[in-house]
């Protein structure tokens, strides 16, 4: 009973974490002079009061489920992707190419290449760092970000360049964006609302990332390598080639993600310039929905859609208490930071747990991917 | 016109703007090597800049006051080491994770507080060029290097400073001592954790200055996430560095002057993608990366939590 109490516990353990940084969130109203429950409310309305918003709100969450199922992977095989955004800015620069080249084709097909572009284009843009970590011992968490300001520069210059819409290079604004996509190409859309069939692709993707994770040799392997190289070497897995393709995974479903929001809500790219201008911070935003799903791809749906609910309601809450909207990154910070601060208690509890009944554990819970990781990393 | 980069006036001026800018990633890289060497990866130096330079800029406009402002940065740096101190020492927190968690507080943070309080951009009469008498007119020379601000100046004694903390002071060996193996720097005597609270508020005050310079001394006005990367390359520069003041040094330099390189090519208007020159100091980070690092040894318990054998 008592164990089954301190699991539930531990299951919550993000919930309360969230609580925690919503609590917070609401002192800095009072100090902003705004009202919480009403800031609240407004949150809640404008992400779920209606067919549209939850719509919205299901948009949102599609690229940050798909980056959320890829950090899943390089988590579990304990390294550490910070591109995401990179990765998707690849993937959505290669797959608006697929279709902006391939104009003839029929739509099914340029759609199919597309995502197998975007996919493709992630994954060499993470497996540089994978390499880079497996084989030249560069810090992958700092490879990643240098990829990022790479990718965000390439794709500045292919915008302004190779790739400008050709009726804004004859202007004088030229506005960095490409050619809108031919009608055929978009991804088909649940009429009236916003939502497309990248948050399908999403879901299912998710299943098969779980199946992948702990029912193949290949996710079995990454996370072996994650949870202890020595021993994973020791029983004959190469580790390096773990590290890479676990990046190398993560890096395409980021590049995924890229290719899902050209084709399904933008049509186009643009660029403002930076990074979060295309990718609105979903590299990073998807972090903090793996984080908050424990790593698990299934989990990592409802943690998704939470945050895209808070990016959705963040607006409403603007147009409505004019409260900026950045407060929602700051929440977002804030529900990371308590996330992996209350992995303590869990920790802790385990121990107690493990010198209580040490038999009683097996080495294939995920809790313990967690705790090995720690003394490793 | 690629000529004209080879003039003189141009080269100093390349020079000269390359030595300033590299005065936010040596505070900032200065700190986090202080951080590193006991032991903490603080990724989230990039947040604590951005609340360094809106503090900064804030208190400076408002106050009128430089100083004040740069207080203010130093301040709200050692309020967010401190948080972040207690996340990694005290909850052993995961420090990659954290510190993106932190990243995020202050990049929202900054962002919140700039719309609240200001709204639109505004500029400040940022810390003057010091005039140092006989070495300011050496020609070439006094332009490049003693035609600066107080901050620049700053960056490039913390160097040294730095240096000597770290390995010639009882300090500094206990700093070093707790980076390579805390259980025994511990058995000694060593408080583990209050050395590691010191490098991360003191790697926070640093990033704060930073920000600062980069608000009331370099561009003198305050943008939504005006830092844009700069932060991670700041972490990056002390793997590049090797963990040394000096190393760090050159890889700031290296940095700043690609940068400023790429400045001076757009404003002569020279043919080359002004993309793909921005781009340059990122490859090239990457490229030193890999010529360096599997030679350099990193401090053994780096971002490992220290807990007590009990």
């Amino acid at each position: 009973m008592r164990q089954r109490f301190e699991t539930l516990i531990d299951a919550l353990l993000p919930v309360i974490a969230t609580l925690a940084a919503l609590a917070v969130g609401a002192l800095m109203l009072l100090a902003l002079k705004v009202n919480p429950i009403e800031a609240y409310a407004a949150l809640w309305d404008g992400a779920f009061g209606s067919t549209n918003a939850l719509a919205e709100t299901l948009v949102k969450a599609t690229p940050l489920l798909l980056v959320a199922l890829g950090i899943c992977i390089s988590f579990r095989g304990d390294v550490i992707n910070i591109g995401g955004e990179g990765q998707m800015i690849i993937g959505a620069v290669l797959a608006t190419w697929v279709g902006l080249t391939f104009t003839g084709l029929p739509g099914w097909l340029v759609i199919t290449l597309a995502m197998v572009a975007g996919f493709t284009g992630g994954a060499v843009w993470g497996g540089v760092p994978g390499v880079l970590k497996a084989y030249f011992n560069v810090n992958e968490i700092l490879s990643t970000v240098m990829m990022n300001a790479i990718a965000v520069q390439l794709m500045n210059f292919l915008l302004r360049g190779p790739m400008i819409d050709p009726s804004q290079a004859q202007l004088a604004s030229k506005i960095p964006q490409t050619a809108r996509l031919e009608d055929a190409f978009h991804l088909a859309r649940l009429a009236p609302t916003r939502l497309h069939l990248g948050a399908l692709i999403a879901v299912i993707l998710a299943i098969l990332v779980y199946i992948l994770l702990w029912r193949t040799t290949l996710g079995f392997r990454i996370r072996a390598v994650g949870q202890s190289p020595f021993a994973s070497r020791y029983a004959g897995i190469k580790v390096p080639r773990y590290m890479v393709l676990a990046l190398l995974l993560s890096g395409a479903f980021a590049g995924l993600a890229g290719a899902v929001q050209v084709y399904g809500v933008n049509y186009r790219m643009i660029t403002d310039g930076s990074a979060s201008g295309f990718t609105g911070s979903a590299g990073f935003n998807g972090i903090v929905a793996a984080l908050f799903g424990q790593l698990h791809p299934l989990w990592s749906i409802p943690a998704s859609i939470l945050f895209g609910a808070l990016l959705v309601g963040a607006n409403s809450m603007q147009r409505m208490v004019q409260v900026p909207s950045a407060l929602i990154t700051v929440l977002n910070g804030l529900v990371v930071v308590f996330v992996v601060s209350s992995e303590i208690w869990r920790r802790r509890r385990q121990r107690r747990r493990m010198a209580a009944a040490p038999e009683a554990e097996s080495p294939s819970k995920p809790d313990q991917a967690q705790v090995r990781k720690e003394a490793k990393s | 016109m690629i000529t004209d980069l080879l003039s003189t006036t141009v080269l100093i001026g390349i020079l000269a703007s390359g030595i300033r800018l590299a005065t936010p990633y040596l505070y900032a890289a200065i700190g986090e090597t202080f951080g590193q060497k006991s032991g903490v990866l603080n990724l989230g130096v990039e947040g604590q800049m951005l609340l360094g330079c809106f503090a900064a800029f804030y208190v400076a406009y408002t106050t009128g006051n430089l100083w004040l402002g740069l207080l203010a940065a130093m301040f709200v740096g050692a309020l967010m080491g401190l948080a972040m101190a207690f996340v990694t020492v005290n909850l052993h927190a995961q420090q990659g994770i954290s510190g993106i968690g932190f990243y995020l507080f202050g990049l929202g943070m900054s962002e919140l507080l700039f719309q609240r309080l200001m709204g639109t951009v505004e500029t400040v009469k940022g810390f003057p060029k010091i005039y140092i008498p006989g070495l300011s007119d050496i020609p070439g020379l006094g332009e490049i290097f003693f035609n600066q601000n107080i901050l620049v100046y700053g960056a490039y004694l913390l160097v040294p400073l730095a240096w000597f903390v770290l390995n010639k002071t009882t300090l500094g060996l206990k700093i070093r001592a707790v980076g390579e193996n805390p259980d025994a720097a511990d058995s000694l005597g060593v408080n583990v954790a209050r050395v590691r609270y010191f490098t991360i508020i003191l790697g926070g005050t640093l990033s704060g200055i930073a920000g600062a310079s980069l608000s009331i001394a370099l561009l003198n006005v305050f943008q939504q996430n005006m830092t844009s990367g700069l932060g991670f390359i700041a972490v990056a520069l002390v793997y590049f560095g090797g963990w040394k003041p000096v190393g760090v040094l050159g890889g700031a330099l290296l940095f700043s002057m690609v940068n400023s390189l790429q400045l001076w090519i757009q404003v002569l208007g020279i043919p080359v993608p002004s993309d793909i020159a921005v781009m340059m100091p990122y490859v090239l980070t990457i490229l030193v990366l890999v010529a360096t690092v599997s030679r350099v040894r990193s401090p053994s318990a780096l971002s490992k939590p220290f807990e007590r054998e009990s």
